[in-house]
């Protein structure tokens, strides 16, 4: 799927729990959120495009939170 | 006497709240008790005691006006008339004596003098309440004749498409002016002239359809005679029979009466009248579900299923059993060849509750996976998702009849005057009655300054800055100590509380910092944020223009921590609630009508709620979430979504960047499109299955309130079959065996199986009709007000705060793109207008228009009516303008019911943030004036 789309999509969920004051739980929420909401495909889309092409797009709270997705 | 008539007790109930015990009269030798408060006539009424009358009605505050309803009082003199007269204890009242029939025969005798005699032709076909009170009271002669001055020659008014007034037929009983006011709150009909003069007016308009008439049918639905009736009564004839069911338009789910004659199996609707039991509409309606139903038997209508193999053949009809053996063939070659999870189904939130269910069931069991979603999800998933995050449960928490409890009311985003008219109209009744009015709203909505109802305060805030507003007056709540905090300490997790407080009462969040951003002025918000938490009761009303946006799910947590923090919630009168768009948002959400979550909100990962249905189901469920609308189509373009089963939905119309909506469906091997008509989505499609319109089919709705109500079959489905026996059948075909005799097994499955509908059947919808959930063992008759003691489905039963931390949308006025367009509806389309571009709506609105402020209308050359070509990033499309000042500068707006102006061609792929909603309120775009015609083609 379109990986613009897939970065984008999974920074705002970054920006909204950016906010949050625990970071931990924070990273956690968007991993769970991701997790919770996303057809695997999109997580699996996002992982293809980040293994080959990097993950700088992507915030750095979402970048945390994939690592805890399980694989 | 019309037997089918509804019942008419005079006057209104007495006002409920009261702990006076009853007080007990005696009429015509009757004792009876009613409550404090109720008139003389009604209380005749409960006795059995018919008491003739002409002004009277019991949806109306009595006039005293006809003086039909005279009665003797014991120790008083005269003859009151007993629709003004309240009840007192121990009052002995007679309503038949000689001198009492002489009186009603000379009011009477006096009002037939001047009305044409011609019962036998009459249009009223005996359903003529004068005719009725002329036998009550024994009339045998009219001595005064016809030949005096009379009114018989007045020119009738047949401009509205829906009813016809007839001067001549009318007693100026002033029931339409009292139902033009009290019910609708038009005051669009008045009285002009005095005495013998007084006549019937649309206000000083020439007509009906030149007034501010919005023919919501109330006079219609009052006027004792046929000087006021609707046209197709006209021409039907007498109805013979009488259906109850519920209304298929918007989210307030309102009680209707069809009235039907002829054959059973091909009978003619009548009319449909609102119904005095429909809880959600009190007997009021509007004029989409009281006109706007002659798309039900249109003859755009396809009822015979077809197939294709490719999109660019002619259609073939062919038997149901054809159709569906080739798409059960063609989704199981799909996925043989590309995988389980290639195909996938759209369930309309038109459709019933059962129908959902069985569609949902249909995808999970026998497709084998999660790729389920509703359309719900291009409109109100966001409120799903705040509401749950915070209160627990993913539903609004007020019956609608709240309202009347409120002292403060805040309307955000939403314009229930053109999207839920019967609630507005409700809305403006307590306004007038002294609530305060708070509207948080790009444009000026008629809730803002009109005639009868001004907002105290508007907060015309730029598309997009929902967030920021609602999170500057979230800080002056805070700042200047006006929470309620011994509900928070009581309700709510104490640790995400303090988090939201120090967070909001950051100097960035006031509203003075945030002014720049929103375009609000810091006064403004700051005296809406003192109205709302110290005005007593407050209530927040929102709707689209909450959630469709690229934060829509964060301002719908900012709303829901609004009301925590100032105690709104868990009684009458305050409460956060979603205006959902169409009939069964609510209940198309409830039925799993989402990829990620199974019936009652529960997600598809939980173990023991997916063990409960593979059980009932005897299937192995998947365990993860499914793809959303937009994720489809995203899919569809990479080659890994082929196969689409889309009911009761037209995404090339409704969906956001229909380019790109339009290419993704041209990818797939296999759309199957289930609907009335071929509509813009049909054009993809490669096999057509026949629907059937509410008319045809029963089955529950649920609506804004969570009110659960019955949708009964008045004739057989026009295709043969109804649209769950398709998805029943379907399923056949794909091997899942689906074997239910009625809709009401459906449910009786679902209560089974969802524990917030345990206590709900047809059974029992019958006997109270309706019923709110959540309904089970602790609430058996329903839950009118949710989180009364506390929030049940959060942890420990706590509210939970979040931070509303405001960051602005992709899509920003740039030097290419310089204004933002914000797309709306109007009172007399719906949606995509599929329906009602069907019916005579269209002599009200009969095209989509681009407003645009005169500051920004001037610099481009437009005048008002202009074509104007409308761009974004996106797509282009061409339409007129309409140069008002309802819009602010920068903000364009318009509505997407006409294919013909695509107003999502336009719209992006912005998407809120947790939901991926499309944000259909924030686009950037430029206006130019256009030299010649649109073209009937629009790119892209």
């Amino acid at each position: 799927m379109n990986p613009a789309k897939l970065i984008r999509m999974a920074n705002r969920i970054g920006d909204f729990f950016a906010a949050m004051p625990d970071r931990e739980q924070a990273i956690g929420d968007v991993a769970g959120h991701i997790a919770r909401t996303w057809e695997p495909r999109m997580i699996r889309d996002l992982r293809a495009h980040i293994a080959e092409n990097g993950a700088a797009e992507l915030s750095a709270i979402v970048r945390a939170a994939l690592a805890r997705l399980p694989r | 006497m019309n037997r089918l008539r509804q019942p008419d007790s005079g006057t209104p109930a007495a006002a409920a709240g009261g702990v006076s015990p009853p007080l007990t009269l005696r009429i015509d030798g009757v004792e009876v008790a009613v409550p404090p408060g109720t008139s003389v006539m009604r209380a005749a009424a409960q006795a059995g005691v018919a008491i003739p009358k002409l002004c009277a009605t019991d949806c109306l505050r009595p006039a005293g006006a006809c003086r039909l309803c005279l009665v003797e009082i014991e120790g008083r003199k005269g003859y009151p008339a007993s629709c003004t007269t309240p009840a007192e204890a121990g009052m002995v009242v007679r309503t038949r004596s000689p001198r009492l029939d002489e009186l009603r025969r000379n009011v009477m005798e006096l009002t037939l003098s001047d009305h044409p005699l011609d019962c036998l032709t009459c249009a009223a076909n005996g359903d003529c309440e004068l005719q009725d009170m002329a036998a009550a009271v024994g009339l045998r002669e009219v001595r005064y004749g016809l030949s005096g001055a009379n009114h018989l020659a007045e020119p009738r008014d047949d401009s509205n498409p829906y009813f016809g007034h007839d001067p001549a037929k009318c007693i100026v009983c002033y029931r339409c002016v009292r139902a033009c006011g009290e019910q609708q709150g038009s005051f669009a009909i008045t009285a002009a002239g005095r005495g013998f003069a007084a006549r019937i007016a649309a206000g000083a308009a020439p007509s009906f359809m030149a007034s501010e008439c919005v023919s919501c049918g109330a006079c219609v639905n009052v006027c004792p005679t046929a000087s006021l009736i609707e046209r197709t009564a006209v021409a039907a004839g007498p109805a013979v029979r009488v259906v109850e069911t519920t209304c298929a338009y918007c989210g307030v789910g309102c009680g209707f009466r069809v009235e039907l004659n002829g054959p059973p199996d091909t009978p003619t609707v009548v009319r449909m009248t609102p119904s005095k039991r429909g809880a959600a509409n009190l007997g009021h309606a509007c004029v989409k579900g009281r006109f706007a139903w002659g798309y039900a038997t249109h003859k755009d209508r396809v009822t015979r299923p077809m197939i294709r193999a490719r999109v660019t053949d002619p259609w073939r009809e062919v038997s149901w059993d054809e159709a569906l053996r080739h798409v059960a063939g063609e989704f199981r070659r799909i996925q043989r060849r590309h995988g389980r999870d290639a195909v996938g189904a759209i369930v309309s939130s038109r459709c019933t509750n059962e129908e959902v269910y069985l569609v949902q069931k249909l995808v999970r069991a026998a497709f084998g996976n999660n790729n389920v979603d509703t359309c719900a999800r291009v409109c109100h998933s966001p409120t799903g998702y705040g509401l749950g995050q915070t209160l627990g449960t993913s539903a609004g928490t007020q019956s609608f009849a709240s309202i009347d409890h409120a002292d403060v009311i805040m309307v955000v985003g939403a314009n229930p005057g053109a999207a839920h008219p019967v609630f507005a109209s409700r809305l403006k009744r307590r306004v007038r009655a002294g609530a305060r009015l708070i509207v948080i709203d790009p444009r000026a909505i008629d809730l803002v300054d009109s005639p009868r109802v001004r907002a105290d305060v508007h907060l015309q805030l730029r598309p997009g800055t929902n967030v920021a507003v609602l999170t500057a007056l979230a800080h002056v709540i805070v700042t200047e100590g006006l929470c309620d905090e011994a509900f928070v300490a009581a309700r709510c997790e104490r640790q995400s509380f303090v988090d939201w407080h120090n967070f909001v009462a950051r100097p960035e969040n006031s509203p003075e910092a945030l002014a720049g951003t929103s375009g609000v002025p810091a006064a403004q918000v700051r005296a809406a944020a003192r109205l709302y938490a110290s005005g007593g009761n407050a209530a927040i009303y929102y709707g689209l223009g909450v959630t469709e946006h690229a934060q829509g799910s964060t301002a719908v947590i900012a709303i829901a921590n609004l009301a925590m923090a100032t105690g709104n919630l868990g009684r009458e009168g305050v409460g956060v609630n979603p205006l959902r768009g169409q009939n069964n948002v609510q209940g198309s959400c409830d039925m799993g009508g989402f990829p990620h979550e199974l019936p009652g909100y529960r997600h598809v990962s939980d173990a023991a709620t997916r063990a409960s249905f593979e059980r009932a189901w005897g299937v192995e469920l998947a365990s993860t979430p499914g793809l959303r609308i937009p994720n489809m189509f995203d899919a569809a373009l990479d080659g890994s979504f082929r196969g689409l089963y889309c009911q009761g939905e037209d995404p090339a119309q409704s969906d956001p960047d229909i380019g790109h909506v339009k290419e993704a469906l041209a990818a797939m091997e296999c759309v199957v499109l289930q609907d009335l008509f071929l509509n813009e989505t049909a054009r993809f499609a490669h096999v057509f299955l026949p629907g059937s319109s509410f008319l045809e089919k029963d089955g529950t709705f649920t609506n804004a309130e969570r009110r659960i109500s019955r949708v009964r079959r008045v004739m057989p489905p026009l295709a043969g079959m109804a649209d769950w026996q398709v998805t029943m059948a379907l399923a056949g075909a794909l091997g899942q065996r689906m074997d239910y005799a009625h809709p009401s097994a459906i449910m009786d499955e679902i209560a089974r199986l969802t524990p917030t509908f345990a206590g709900v059947g047809y059974d029992k919808l019958e006997r109270l009709g309706s019923l709110q959930w959540p309904c089970n063992d602790a609430a058996p008759e329903g839950t009118p007000t949710m989180h009364v003691g506390g929030f049940p489905s959060r942890p420990d039963g706590k509210g939970r705060f979040m931070i509303t931390q405001y960051v602005p949308s992709d899509e920003r006025a740039t030097r290419q793109y310089p204004l933002l367009l914000t797309t709306g509806r109007v009172l007399a389309q719906y949606n995509v207008g599929a329906q009602t571009r069907r019916t005579a709506n269209l002599r009200f609105h009969a095209e989509d228009r681009l407003e645009i402020h005169p500051r920004d209308a001037g610099e481009r050359g437009i005048a008002d009516g202009d074509w104007v070509g409308l761009e974004s990033r996106a797509g282009a499309t061409e339409l007129r303008a309409e140069v008002t000042a309802r819009v602010q500068p920068g903000v364009v707006y318009t509505t997407f019911h006409f294919p013909e102006s695509g107003a999502n061609v336009v719209t992006t792929d912005s998407s809120d943030w947790a939901t991926n909603c499309p944000e259909y309120k924030v686009t950037a775009v430029q206006v130019r004036r256009q030299t010649r015609p649109a073209p009937t083609e629009r790119a892209p």
